[in-house]
Protein backbone atom coordinates (compact mmCIF):
# COMPACT_ATOMS: atom_id res chain seq x y z
CA UNK A 1 0.00 0.00 0.00
CA UNK A 2 1.57 3.44 -1.43
CA UNK A 3 -0.40 6.55 -2.07
CA UNK A 4 -2.31 9.37 -0.54
CA UNK A 5 -5.17 7.12 -0.94
CA UNK A 6 -5.99 4.21 2.11
CA UNK A 7 -8.20 1.30 1.97
CA UNK A 8 -8.63 0.56 5.70
CA UNK A 9 -11.06 -2.27 7.47
CA UNK A 10 -11.00 -1.35 11.08
CA UNK A 11 -13.53 -2.03 14.13
CA UNK A 12 -14.66 0.27 15.80
CA UNK A 13 -16.80 -0.22 19.03
CA UNK A 14 -17.47 -3.39 18.08
CA UNK A 15 -18.17 -2.53 14.44
CA UNK A 16 -16.87 -3.48 11.58
CA UNK A 17 -15.52 -0.45 9.48
CA UNK A 18 -14.52 -0.26 5.64
CA UNK A 19 -13.34 2.95 4.17
CA UNK A 20 -10.89 4.62 2.04
CA UNK A 21 -9.12 7.62 3.76
CA UNK A 22 -6.73 10.30 2.54
CA UNK A 23 -3.10 9.49 3.84
CA UNK A 24 -2.67 12.38 5.88
CA UNK A 25 -6.14 12.16 7.56
CA UNK A 26 -5.93 11.58 11.39
CA UNK A 27 -7.56 9.13 13.40
CA UNK A 28 -9.60 11.98 15.40
CA UNK A 29 -10.92 13.20 12.18
CA UNK A 30 -11.61 9.81 10.55
CA UNK A 31 -13.72 9.15 13.89
CA UNK A 32 -15.32 12.83 13.70
CA UNK A 33 -15.89 13.37 10.45
CA UNK A 34 -16.34 10.13 8.41
CA UNK A 35 -18.11 8.16 11.19
CA UNK A 36 -19.63 11.21 13.02
CA UNK A 37 -18.60 9.96 16.36
CA UNK A 38 -18.05 13.34 17.48
CA UNK A 39 -17.24 12.33 21.28
CA UNK A 40 -13.75 12.84 20.95
CA UNK A 41 -12.80 15.97 20.36
CA UNK A 42 -10.15 18.12 18.70
CA UNK A 43 -8.28 20.57 20.69
CA UNK A 44 -4.34 21.28 20.07
CA UNK A 45 -3.45 18.64 17.11
CA UNK A 46 -0.27 18.53 18.22
CA UNK A 47 -0.62 15.99 21.48
CA UNK A 48 -0.37 18.13 24.36
CA UNK A 49 -4.48 18.38 25.57
CA UNK A 50 -5.83 14.96 25.26
CA UNK A 51 -9.01 15.73 24.03
CA UNK A 52 -8.38 13.30 21.34
CA UNK A 53 -8.31 10.39 23.35
CA UNK A 54 -8.43 7.03 22.29
CA UNK A 55 -8.09 3.13 22.74
CA UNK A 56 -6.47 1.29 20.00
CA UNK A 57 -5.74 -2.39 20.43
CA UNK A 58 -6.78 -1.29 23.81
CA UNK A 59 -4.47 1.16 24.60
CA UNK A 60 -5.24 4.67 25.28
CA UNK A 61 -3.30 6.70 22.65
CA UNK A 62 -3.71 10.64 20.93
CA UNK A 63 -6.13 10.35 17.97
CA UNK A 64 -4.40 13.74 16.78
CA UNK A 65 -1.10 11.75 16.86
CA UNK A 66 -2.14 8.55 14.42
CA UNK A 67 -3.05 8.60 10.90
CA UNK A 68 -6.29 6.82 9.82
CA UNK A 69 -4.48 4.89 7.13
CA UNK A 70 -2.31 3.52 10.13
CA UNK A 71 -5.41 1.45 11.95
CA UNK A 72 -5.76 -0.84 9.28
CA UNK A 73 -6.63 -4.07 11.59
CA UNK A 74 -7.03 -2.23 14.68
CA UNK A 75 -9.74 -2.20 17.19
CA UNK A 76 -10.88 1.54 18.26
CA UNK A 77 -12.81 2.07 21.42
CA UNK A 78 -13.91 5.63 21.64
CA UNK A 79 -15.64 7.50 24.03
CA UNK A 80 -19.33 6.21 22.45
CA UNK A 81 -18.43 2.41 22.69
CA UNK A 82 -16.58 2.62 25.97
CA UNK A 83 -20.24 4.60 27.45
CA UNK A 84 -22.60 1.91 25.46
CA UNK A 85 -20.62 -1.15 27.33
CA UNK A 86 -21.08 0.71 30.79
CA UNK A 87 -17.69 0.17 31.85
CA UNK A 88 -16.73 3.72 33.26
CA UNK A 89 -20.61 4.45 34.21
CA UNK A 90 -19.42 4.81 37.59
CA UNK A 91 -16.85 7.29 36.68
CA UNK A 92 -19.17 9.02 34.52
CA UNK A 93 -21.66 9.32 37.57
CA UNK A 94 -18.76 10.61 40.11
CA UNK A 95 -17.76 13.44 37.35
CA UNK A 96 -21.15 14.24 37.22
CA UNK A 97 -22.23 13.95 41.44
CA UNK A 98 -18.89 15.94 41.80
CA UNK A 99 -18.86 18.63 39.00
CA UNK A 100 -15.80 17.43 38.04
CA UNK A 101 -16.72 19.11 34.17
CA UNK A 102 -18.07 22.36 33.00
CA UNK A 103 -17.99 22.90 29.35
CA UNK A 104 -17.42 19.21 28.77
CA UNK A 105 -14.72 19.35 26.28
CA UNK A 106 -11.82 17.58 28.03
CA UNK A 107 -14.54 15.04 29.39
CA UNK A 108 -13.78 12.07 27.14
CA UNK A 109 -10.15 11.83 27.06
CA UNK A 110 -10.64 12.78 30.78
CA UNK A 111 -13.04 9.97 31.49
CA UNK A 112 -10.41 7.32 29.29
CA UNK A 113 -7.83 8.50 30.85
CA UNK A 114 -8.66 8.22 34.09
CA UNK A 115 -9.98 4.87 33.53
CA UNK A 116 -6.86 3.38 32.39
CA UNK A 117 -5.21 4.05 35.78
CA UNK A 118 -8.48 2.51 37.28
CA UNK A 119 -8.26 -0.16 35.30
CA UNK A 120 -5.20 -1.39 36.79
CA UNK A 121 -6.95 -1.30 40.39
CA UNK A 122 -6.05 -0.45 44.12
CA UNK A 123 -6.49 3.06 45.00
CA UNK A 124 -3.95 5.39 43.27
CA UNK A 125 -2.43 8.41 45.54
CA UNK A 126 -3.74 12.04 44.38
CA UNK A 127 -0.19 12.50 43.33
CA UNK A 128 -0.58 9.61 41.21
CA UNK A 129 -4.16 10.22 39.77
CA UNK A 130 -2.94 13.98 39.17
CA UNK A 131 0.23 12.81 36.99
CA UNK A 132 -2.01 10.33 35.13
CA UNK A 133 -4.17 13.22 33.76
CA UNK A 134 -1.39 15.32 33.46
CA UNK A 135 -1.21 14.99 29.95
CA UNK A 136 -5.30 16.27 29.43
CA UNK A 137 -6.21 19.69 30.10
CA UNK A 138 -9.10 20.92 31.70
CA UNK A 139 -10.02 24.99 31.43
CA UNK A 140 -12.71 24.98 33.82
CA UNK A 141 -12.67 22.84 37.01
CA UNK A 142 -9.33 23.58 38.43
CA UNK A 143 -8.57 19.65 38.30
CA UNK A 144 -9.36 19.53 42.36
CA UNK A 145 -13.00 18.14 41.90
CA UNK A 146 -11.56 15.71 38.83
CA UNK A 147 -9.03 14.14 41.20
CA UNK A 148 -11.95 14.05 43.63
CA UNK A 149 -14.06 12.12 41.17
CA UNK A 150 -11.51 9.22 40.31
CA UNK A 151 -10.33 8.61 43.61
CA UNK A 152 -13.94 8.06 44.94
CA UNK A 153 -14.29 5.37 41.88
CA UNK A 154 -11.38 4.51 42.93
CA UNK A 155 -12.37 3.50 46.60
CA UNK A 156 -15.67 2.10 45.78
CA UNK A 157 -13.83 -0.17 43.50
CA UNK A 158 -11.52 -1.26 45.42
CA UNK A 159 -14.56 -1.81 48.59
CA UNK A 160 -16.81 -3.64 45.85
CA UNK A 161 -13.90 -6.63 45.39
CA UNK A 162 -13.52 -6.73 49.50
CA UNK B 1 -3.70 22.72 11.47
CA UNK B 2 -3.74 19.75 9.50
CA UNK B 3 -1.06 18.10 7.42
CA UNK B 4 0.14 18.87 3.96
CA UNK B 5 -0.57 15.89 1.82
CA UNK B 6 1.65 12.87 1.49
CA UNK B 7 2.13 9.64 0.35
CA UNK B 8 1.53 7.02 3.14
CA UNK B 9 3.53 3.84 2.64
CA UNK B 10 3.54 1.01 5.24
CA UNK B 11 6.93 -1.11 5.39
CA UNK B 12 6.95 -4.97 5.05
CA UNK B 13 10.59 -5.20 5.73
CA UNK B 14 13.75 -3.05 6.79
CA UNK B 15 14.94 -3.81 3.25
CA UNK B 16 11.56 -2.04 1.90
CA UNK B 17 11.76 0.63 4.21
CA UNK B 18 15.78 1.24 3.40
CA UNK B 19 14.22 0.97 -0.61
CA UNK B 20 10.95 3.38 -0.07
CA UNK B 21 13.69 6.33 1.80
CA UNK B 22 15.92 5.89 -1.57
CA UNK B 23 12.88 6.37 -3.60
CA UNK B 24 13.73 10.03 -5.98
CA UNK B 25 10.30 11.14 -5.62
CA UNK B 26 11.72 14.22 -3.11
CA UNK B 27 11.62 13.81 0.76
CA UNK B 28 10.30 10.55 2.81
CA UNK B 29 10.43 10.39 6.67
CA UNK B 30 9.96 7.23 8.65
CA UNK B 31 6.86 7.07 10.86
CA UNK B 32 7.66 4.87 14.23
CA UNK B 33 5.52 5.92 16.93
CA UNK B 34 4.42 9.44 15.41
CA UNK B 35 4.66 11.29 18.43
CA UNK B 36 7.02 14.06 17.74
CA UNK B 37 7.06 13.46 13.82
CA UNK B 38 2.92 13.50 13.80
CA UNK B 39 2.90 16.95 15.49
CA UNK B 40 5.36 18.87 13.19
CA UNK B 41 3.48 17.79 10.38
CA UNK B 42 0.06 18.60 12.14
CA UNK B 43 1.71 22.26 12.52
CA UNK B 44 3.32 21.81 9.10
CA UNK B 45 6.77 22.39 10.25
CA UNK B 46 7.22 19.46 8.10
CA UNK B 47 6.06 18.61 4.72
CA UNK B 48 7.17 15.57 3.58
CA UNK B 49 6.32 13.48 0.43
CA UNK B 50 5.96 10.45 1.62
CA UNK B 51 5.38 8.86 5.22
CA UNK B 52 6.97 4.93 5.46
CA UNK B 53 5.47 3.30 8.79
CA UNK B 54 7.52 1.71 10.55
CA UNK B 55 4.90 -0.25 12.83
CA UNK B 56 4.47 -3.31 10.66
CA UNK B 57 7.53 -4.81 10.21
CA UNK B 58 8.40 -7.71 12.90
CA UNK B 59 11.50 -7.90 15.00
CA UNK B 60 12.30 -4.36 15.62
CA UNK B 61 10.82 -3.59 19.34
CA UNK B 62 12.12 -5.66 22.05
CA UNK B 63 14.41 -5.74 24.95
CA UNK B 64 17.07 -8.33 25.22
CA UNK B 65 19.92 -8.89 27.68
CA UNK B 66 23.10 -10.21 26.16
CA UNK B 67 26.73 -10.14 26.60
CA UNK B 68 26.66 -7.58 29.18
CA UNK B 69 24.61 -5.31 27.42
CA UNK B 70 21.00 -4.66 26.83
CA UNK B 71 19.39 -4.70 23.54
CA UNK B 72 16.58 -2.58 22.58
CA UNK B 73 14.76 -2.67 19.68
CA UNK B 74 14.02 0.70 17.94
CA UNK B 75 10.54 0.17 17.64
CA UNK B 76 10.24 -0.63 21.45
CA UNK B 77 7.36 1.75 23.15
CA UNK B 78 8.37 3.76 26.04
CA UNK B 79 5.56 2.33 27.73
CA UNK B 80 7.53 -1.38 27.44
CA UNK B 81 10.10 -0.14 28.16
CA UNK B 82 8.38 1.42 31.36
CA UNK B 83 7.20 -1.92 32.43
CA UNK B 84 10.58 -3.96 31.57
CA UNK B 85 12.07 -5.87 34.77
CA UNK B 86 15.06 -6.20 32.42
CA UNK B 87 15.20 -2.45 32.22
CA UNK B 88 14.70 -1.62 35.30
CA UNK B 89 17.80 -4.10 36.08
CA UNK B 90 19.94 -3.76 33.81
CA UNK B 91 19.05 -0.27 32.32
CA UNK B 92 18.35 1.43 35.65
CA UNK B 93 18.71 5.08 33.96
CA UNK B 94 16.40 4.28 31.30
CA UNK B 95 13.85 3.43 34.19
CA UNK B 96 14.96 6.92 36.19
CA UNK B 97 14.38 9.08 32.74
CA UNK B 98 10.71 7.34 31.51
CA UNK B 99 8.59 8.71 33.65
CA UNK B 100 9.83 12.08 32.69
CA UNK B 101 8.78 11.62 28.95
CA UNK B 102 5.28 12.86 28.26
CA UNK B 103 2.24 11.20 29.56
CA UNK B 104 0.89 7.79 29.52
CA UNK B 105 -0.62 8.34 26.57
CA UNK B 106 2.49 9.54 24.06
CA UNK B 107 4.39 6.25 25.87
CA UNK B 108 2.05 4.53 24.72
CA UNK B 109 2.81 5.12 21.24
CA UNK B 110 6.70 6.67 21.25
CA UNK B 111 9.27 4.35 20.55
CA UNK B 112 12.78 4.82 21.86
CA UNK B 113 14.47 4.76 18.40
CA UNK B 114 11.85 7.71 17.36
CA UNK B 115 13.08 9.69 19.71
CA UNK B 116 16.88 8.57 19.76
CA UNK B 117 17.20 9.35 16.03
CA UNK B 118 14.73 12.19 16.17
CA UNK B 119 17.17 13.72 18.48
CA UNK B 120 15.29 16.61 20.14
CA UNK B 121 18.23 18.30 21.99
CA UNK B 122 15.66 19.21 25.02
CA UNK B 123 14.42 15.18 24.77
CA UNK B 124 15.67 12.57 27.82
CA UNK B 125 16.38 9.48 26.01
CA UNK B 126 19.22 11.56 23.41
CA UNK B 127 21.11 12.25 26.83
CA UNK B 128 20.96 9.17 28.39
CA UNK B 129 22.09 7.38 25.50
CA UNK B 130 25.16 9.46 25.75
CA UNK B 131 25.72 9.15 29.82
CA UNK B 132 25.55 5.69 29.49
CA UNK B 133 28.01 5.77 26.43
CA UNK B 134 26.02 3.32 24.68
CA UNK B 135 25.52 2.83 20.47
CA UNK B 136 23.39 2.34 18.07
CA UNK B 137 22.98 -0.07 14.91
CA UNK B 138 22.00 1.46 12.03
CA UNK B 139 20.75 -0.31 8.56
CA UNK B 140 21.20 1.40 4.97
CA UNK B 141 21.37 0.89 1.24
CA UNK B 142 25.04 -0.62 1.77
CA UNK B 143 24.17 -2.68 4.68
CA UNK B 144 24.47 -2.42 8.77
CA UNK B 145 27.00 -0.15 10.63
CA UNK B 146 27.58 1.11 14.39
CA UNK B 147 27.82 4.21 16.16
CA UNK B 148 28.57 5.42 19.11
CA UNK B 149 26.92 7.65 21.27
CA UNK B 150 29.22 10.34 21.19
CA UNK B 151 29.27 10.24 17.35
CA UNK B 152 25.49 10.34 16.99
CA UNK B 153 24.38 13.33 17.91
CA UNK B 154 25.95 15.90 14.98
CA UNK B 155 23.87 18.76 15.41
CA UNK B 156 20.50 20.15 16.00
CA UNK B 157 18.20 17.35 14.72
CA UNK B 158 21.02 16.23 13.24
CA UNK B 159 22.15 12.99 13.68
CA UNK B 160 24.70 10.03 11.84
CA UNK B 161 21.87 9.00 10.28
CA UNK B 162 21.95 9.35 6.37
CA UNK B 163 18.81 9.87 4.14
CA UNK B 164 18.42 6.07 3.56
CA UNK B 165 19.61 5.02 6.77
CA UNK B 166 17.15 3.39 9.76
CA UNK B 167 18.20 2.84 13.31
CA UNK B 168 17.32 -0.55 14.61
CA UNK B 169 18.89 -1.16 17.70
CA UNK B 170 20.23 0.62 20.68
CA UNK B 171 22.51 -0.84 22.56
CA UNK B 172 23.20 0.20 26.37
CA UNK B 173 26.33 -1.37 28.24
CA UNK B 174 24.05 -4.06 31.33
CA UNK B 175 24.51 -2.10 34.51
CA UNK B 176 26.84 -3.85 37.48
CA UNK B 177 27.25 -3.95 40.85
CA UNK B 178 29.33 -1.17 40.89
CA UNK B 179 27.31 1.10 38.34
CA UNK B 180 25.69 4.53 39.50
CA UNK B 181 22.98 6.22 37.51
CA UNK B 182 21.59 9.54 38.42
CA UNK B 183 18.63 11.43 36.51
CA UNK B 184 17.23 14.94 36.79
CA UNK B 185 15.21 17.75 34.76
CA UNK B 186 13.76 20.60 35.69
CA UNK B 187 10.04 21.19 33.67
CA UNK B 188 7.54 23.63 34.66
CA UNK B 189 4.87 21.32 33.91
CA UNK B 190 5.42 17.37 34.43
CA UNK B 191 5.75 15.85 30.96
CA UNK B 192 7.05 18.94 29.00
CA UNK B 193 10.38 19.15 27.89
CA UNK B 194 12.73 19.91 30.42
CA UNK B 195 14.04 23.70 31.10
CA UNK B 196 17.55 21.60 31.52
CA UNK B 197 17.66 17.99 32.26
CA UNK B 198 20.53 15.92 33.53
CA UNK B 199 21.72 12.22 32.92
CA UNK B 200 24.53 10.68 34.26
CA UNK B 201 26.57 7.67 34.97
CA UNK B 202 29.67 6.45 36.85
CA UNK B 203 31.38 3.43 38.34
CA UNK B 204 31.63 3.02 42.43
CA UNK B 205 35.25 2.80 43.06
CA UNK B 206 35.53 2.63 46.76
CA UNK B 207 34.56 5.65 48.30
CA UNK B 208 34.93 7.35 44.89
CA UNK B 209 33.80 7.35 41.19
CA UNK B 210 35.20 6.58 38.46
CA UNK B 211 34.13 7.03 34.47
CA UNK B 212 31.62 9.97 35.61
CA UNK B 213 29.53 10.53 32.38
CA UNK B 214 27.38 13.82 32.81
CA UNK B 215 25.24 14.37 29.86
CA UNK B 216 22.78 17.45 30.00
CA UNK B 217 20.04 18.04 27.60
CA UNK B 218 18.41 21.49 26.95
CA UNK B 219 21.11 23.18 27.28
CA UNK B 220 22.40 23.31 23.24
CA UNK B 221 22.07 22.00 19.92
CA UNK B 222 22.66 18.34 21.21
CA UNK B 223 22.74 16.61 24.73
CA UNK B 224 26.37 18.10 25.84
CA UNK B 225 28.77 16.26 27.70
CA UNK B 226 30.15 18.28 30.93
CA UNK B 227 33.32 17.00 30.90
CA UNK B 228 35.37 19.19 33.44
CA UNK B 229 32.16 18.84 35.77
CA UNK B 230 32.66 14.85 34.86
CA UNK B 231 36.63 14.83 36.31
CA UNK B 232 36.22 17.16 38.97
CA UNK B 233 33.23 14.67 40.82
CA UNK B 234 35.50 12.14 39.91
CA UNK B 235 38.00 13.94 41.97
CA UNK B 236 35.59 13.82 45.02
CA UNK B 237 34.26 17.78 44.79
CA UNK B 238 31.14 17.97 43.75
CA UNK B 239 31.28 21.87 44.87
CA UNK B 240 33.82 22.52 42.04
CA UNK B 241 32.00 20.18 39.69
CA UNK B 242 29.37 22.69 39.82
CA UNK B 243 31.49 25.59 38.98
CA UNK B 244 33.30 23.69 36.55
CA UNK B 245 29.87 23.97 34.58
CA UNK B 246 30.68 27.29 34.02
CA UNK B 247 33.06 26.38 31.06
CA UNK B 248 31.08 23.06 30.26
CA UNK B 249 28.18 24.44 28.93
CA UNK B 250 27.16 27.44 27.10
CA UNK B 251 23.41 27.23 26.94
CA UNK B 252 21.60 30.09 25.01
CA UNK B 253 18.83 31.92 26.54
CA UNK B 254 14.85 30.60 24.89
CA UNK B 255 11.31 31.88 26.12
CA UNK B 256 11.66 29.99 29.15
CA UNK B 257 14.78 30.97 30.86
CA UNK B 258 18.24 32.83 30.37
CA UNK B 259 21.59 31.29 29.45
CA UNK B 260 22.48 32.37 32.75
CA UNK B 261 19.22 30.82 34.95
CA UNK B 262 19.72 27.41 33.43
CA UNK B 263 23.60 26.95 34.02
CA UNK B 264 22.51 27.78 37.90
CA UNK B 265 19.57 24.97 37.22
CA UNK B 266 22.01 22.58 35.89
CA UNK B 267 24.05 23.19 38.78
CA UNK B 268 21.29 22.57 40.83
CA UNK B 269 20.55 19.52 38.65
CA UNK B 270 24.54 18.19 39.58
CA UNK B 271 24.23 18.00 43.03
CA UNK B 272 20.75 15.86 42.99
CA UNK B 273 22.26 13.63 40.38
CA UNK B 274 25.52 13.22 42.55
CA UNK B 275 23.64 12.40 45.30
CA UNK B 276 21.98 9.34 43.80
CA UNK B 277 25.09 8.60 42.09
CA UNK B 278 27.03 8.18 45.34
CA UNK B 279 23.86 5.77 47.00
CA UNK B 280 24.23 2.24 46.70
CA UNK B 281 22.22 0.30 44.33
CA UNK B 282 19.11 -0.81 45.52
Amino acid sequence: MSGHDCDITLTVNGERVTERVDARQTLVDFLRDDLILTGSHVGCEHGVCGACTVRVDGVLVRGCLMLAAQCDGAHVETIEGVSDLGEIADLQAAFEKRNALQCGFCTPGMLLTAQELLARGGVPSRETIREQISGNYCRCTGYQAIVDAIESVAQTRAGAKR
Amino acid sequence: MKPAPFAYAKAKSLDHAIALLAHPDGEARLLAGGQSLMATLNMRLSAPKLLIDLNGIAGLAGIAVKNGAVEIGAMTRHAEAERSPDIARHAPLIALAMPHIGHSAIRNRGTLGGSIAFADPAAELPACLLALGGEVDIAGPNGTRTVKADDFFKGLFETALGAADVLTTIRLPAATNDTRVGFAEYARRHGDYAMVGLAASARAAGQRLAGVRLAYFGVGNVPVRAKAAEAALADGSIDDAVMALATDLAPSGDVQATGATKVHLAGVLLRRAAKQLTETRP
